[in-house]
């Protein structure tokens, strides 16, 4: 029995906690390297839906999304932008900027059915998001304008699939 | 030389970098802490007073949220400006707005924030409901100064809210 206690004593424990706590270390330094790129640089994002048809595809395209520029106040009329949805905040959507704060901007109520516009002025601050497929997309001509804020990215770059790689064209207007 | 020199500063350059990383993060994902202006949330939070509070941010995985939460948000008329007021109500509750006695229904994905102190807060009275995305945190304590810390609670002004 006293040999084993012996065997145990012998084991360097001291040097052994020290290395787990040395990895550990570098694995959070990893994870938190990731989050802050991630977060404030640039990262990744899917993008689905019909709602941007000609730009980006119905089954899903991989995009890089920029977001120093964002921050930067760096958003113009015909950047695609990714933004929390207002009507979910757990969701994010892409959309197109049509219009800044203090812009006016005229829109088709309801583009398949009849050729009725409106004219809108959008608030300071706020930023007129539509989709590039008026006909299916739930945008500001649902929910009204979208506090700048909510724009958490600008996209820049198609990065899957590889045959449409390339950078997004940021003023393909209607 | 340069070398030298280089390897005598590199410790103290990662050091630094790792600790910019590790805090931020800390501060984008779990607390972080905001100084309070303007007096739209006093008696609950003096600015007078430089007070500092804690913000929560592991709520924002979920989103929830409460009735009577003290939450920071981002400006809708300012983005570069975050405030501190009381989450009234929630999506799809309807309130009565006490300026002009309308009735009015939450929409989705939206909440309504009104200050504590009613006569000088900006607030969802005038700027209508504001978008759940915008919020960036929860108040739960004050940490300075020394004899205000405490917990901060939540609080519900009777009778004019119906939750769904």
């Amino acid at each position: 029995m006293s040999g084993f206690f012996r065997r145990l004593g012998a084991i360097p424990w001291r040097s052994i906690a020290g290395e787990a706590f040395h990895r550990a270390f570098l694995v959070a330094q990893a994870f938190c390297a990731i989050h802050v790129v991630d977060h404030h640089l640039c990262s990744l994002a899917i993008v689905r839906g019909p709602s941007m048809l000609p730009a980006m595809n119905l089954a899903g395209d991989v995009v890089a999304v920029d977001r120093v520029s964002v921050r930067l106040g760096r958003v113009e009329p015909g950047d695609v932008v990714l933004m929390i949805s207002p009507e979910d905040p757990r969701k994010a959507v892409a959309k197109r900027v049509v219009g800044m704060g203090g812009d006016s901007v005229t829109y088709l109520v309801d583009p398949g059915n009849s050729d009725a516009t409106k004219t809108v002025v959008v608030p300071q601050d706020h930023v007129w998001v539509q989709g590039d497929n008026i006909y299916a997309s739930r945008d500001s001509r649902q929910f009204g304008a979208v506090p700048y804020g909510l724009i958490t990215g600008k996209i820049f770059c198609r990065v899957w699939p590889l045959e449409g790689f390339g950078l997004i064209d940021s003023n393909q207007s209607r | 030389m340069a070398r030298r020199a280089l390897a005598a500063v590199w410790p103290f350059v990662k050091g630094c970098a790792t600790g910019t990383v590790l805090s931020m993060t800390f501060v984008d994902q779990c607390a972080s802490v905001v100084t309070v202006d303007g007096a739209s949330m006093y008696p609950t939070l003096d600015a007078q007073q430089g007070e500092r509070a804690l913000v929560e941010k592991r709520c924002l995985y979920r989103y929830d949220l409460s009735r009577g939460d003290v939450v920071v948000f981002r400006s809708p008329r300012n983005h570069h400006e975050l405030l501190v007021k009381r989450l009234i109500a929630l999506p799809g509750d309807w309130i009565q707005v006490p300026e002009n006695q309308e009735i009015r229904q939450i929409p989705q994905g939206h909440c309504w924030v009104e200050g504590d102190n009613a006569g000088i807060s900006m607030d969802s009275r005038f700027y209508g409901p504001v978008p759940l995305g915008l919020v960036q945190g929860r108040v739960t304590h004050v940490v300075w100064p020394p004899h205000r810390i405490g917990r901060v609670d939540r609080k519900m002004p009777e009778g004019r809210i119906m939750p769904l």
